[in-house]
């Protein structure tokens, strides 16, 4: 995948100019993608409930994309791996910890009395 | 110094700290370091990211009425801009694992130049919803009203006091790199050259998001953020909107004279020439929710904590693009282009994910 060059370390992968252009090509494609589905999804019969998923897929793809090769973690050492990725796994929890906490007081918030908060502001 | 990459490969560098056995120990430390530190760097952002899904799971019809007022294509630009900068970064990285130091300082150059222009087109994009009060918070005041004359015809007040400090920095570079030049520290002048030019691709992004809002003005695109066009004599001004009250009150279309406030409205069902005071990218500021302004505190926290990453990142870029005039970089002594590639990558990598969050709600 990287280009021969057998008088350097072993610590020094340098990934090839051509890999680095297709990253490159598919990450304006899948921008131009994602801009386009948000733009006609809409207007589609698509179920609007997929809307999000589809564009967090592409986003995540672009991600690896950008980790693997731009950030050369396809070559890198495993452990460097685990622990960029153990950062997501501690996201994760984070934001669905959070959402689940707040979700079991929505009752409580729905049914507080805020309706001039629902109105439009005279 | 400069002699240092046609050094003998093999021996104990000069760059090589002494508590390091070998120059395999050090890159490897610094390589973990530098993963520790972006670790921290999404945990520091996901606290943002908890903010969004929570306002967005519990009050989605907030992140419905305020997306309108951002330009998914504007956006779709500095997502392009941020990724071309993350293919030169990667090639001047490789370019500093080969030993090729011009080469790795002309990538950085132009990586350096990508960042500086992506804040070009987020200073369009921060003073236009300034001039029709989009603000974080309890500053948030919508309104499409006419400004006050600006200093500079056409061109927000605020773009200009933004733009003051790439201009002052500017200049500050561009004599000191003649000073430079003039006393022979060709290095410096060099550095100073860089940066100047670095400075000039703010200029670029400026121009090139102002252009583009002036011509989805003139084709009265769907797209368009809220603003419009005021004809002038000579000159076509971007200003906020401008609605005369009374007239959208009185469901008023198109009796505008030539010369007047000519909108340039996105409805292409009105065969492009109408007056129509409030369409989706202009909502009545009546009907939106009073908590829109939440939307625009998440949205002005999050690119705005992005975008001094981005500053952040172009002074770490100008050390490796220094360090690449002075000659460093060789096959075994490439880490600290690698290290800041990796955080300009995972710079990138925030925006990948800010993109379709914040802009492109449908």
């Amino acid at each position: 995948m990287a280009d021969q060059h057998n008088d350097l370390p072993r610590f020094n992968h340098p990934a090839s100019i051509k890999l680095l252009l297709a990253v490159f090509g598919s990450l304006i494609g899948l921008t131009v993608l994602t801009v386009a589905t948000s733009a006609v999804w809409p207007e589609s019969n698509l179920p609007a409930d997929l809307a999000f998923p589809v564009a967090m897929i592409i986003a995540s793809v672009k991600a690896f994309l950008v980790c693997a090769f731009f950030m050369h973690m396809w070559w890198d050492k495993k452990f460097n791996i685990i622990v960029f990725l153990s950062s997501t796994l501690f996201a994760a929890l984070f934001i669905g910890l959070t959402l689940l906490d707040t979700g079991h007081y929505q009752n409580s918030i729905d049914n507080f009395p805020r309706n001039e908060v629902a109105q439009p502001p005279e | 110094m400069a002699d240092a990459a046609h050094d003998d490969h093999h021996d104990h560098g000069e760059f090589i700290a002494h508590h390091f056995d070998s120059a395999e120990q050090q890159f490897d430390s610094g390589k973990l370091g530098i993963w520790l530190f972006l670790v921290t760097e999404v945990l520091f952002f996901s606290g943002l990211f908890v903010a969004y899904t929570l306002y967005r799971n519990h009050h989605p019809e907030i992140f419905d009425q305020a997306h309108v007022f951002l330009d998914k294509y504007l956006g779709g630009l500095n997502t392009i801009v941020l990724l071309f900068s993350s293919l030169t970064m990667a090639l001047a990285v490789r370019a500093a694992q080969l030993g090729r130091n011009k080469n790795c300082g002309i990538y950085i150059l132009i990586t350096m130049v990508c960042a500086a222009m992506f804040l070009g087109v987020k200073a369009i994009e921060y003073s236009h919803k300034w001039d029709i009060g989009i603000f974080p918070g309890s500053l948030f005041a919508l309104n499409y009203q006419h400004p006050e004359p600006t200093m500079i015809a056409g061109i927000s007040d605020y773009l200009i006091w933004i733009s003051m400090i790439p201009a002052i920095l500017l200049v500050l570079f561009s004599v000191a790199s003649i000073v430079g030049l003039l006393t022979k520290k060709t290095v410096f002048s060099k550095l100073m050259l860089g940066m100047a030019i670095t400075v000039g691709g703010y200029f670029l992004g400026v121009f090139a998001g102002y252009s583009y809002m002036e011509a989805i003005m003139d084709h009265g695109d769907e797209s368009h953020a809220a603003v419009t066009v005021e004809h002038d004599d000579q000159n076509i001004h971007m200003v906020s909107m401008t609605i005369d009250d009374e007239k959208s009150g009185a469901g008023h279309d198109g009796d505008h004279k030539e010369g007047d406030h000519a909108h340039a409205e996105g409805d292409h069902g009105h065969g492009g020439h109408h007056e129509q005071a409030y369409d989706k990218h202009h909502p009545d500021p009546k009907s939106l929710s009073k908590d829109v302004k939440i939307f625009f505190s998440i949205y002005y926290c999050m690119t705005g904590l992005h975008a001094i990453h981005i500053i952040a990142g172009i002074i770490a870029l100008a050390w490796v693009y220094w360090r690449c005039l002075l000659g460093h970089w060789r096959t075994d002594y490439f880490g600290p282009v690698d290290y800041v590639g990796l955080y300009w990558h995972l710079v990138d990598l925030i925006w990948i994910y800010l993109f379709p969050l914040l802009y492109l709600i449908d």
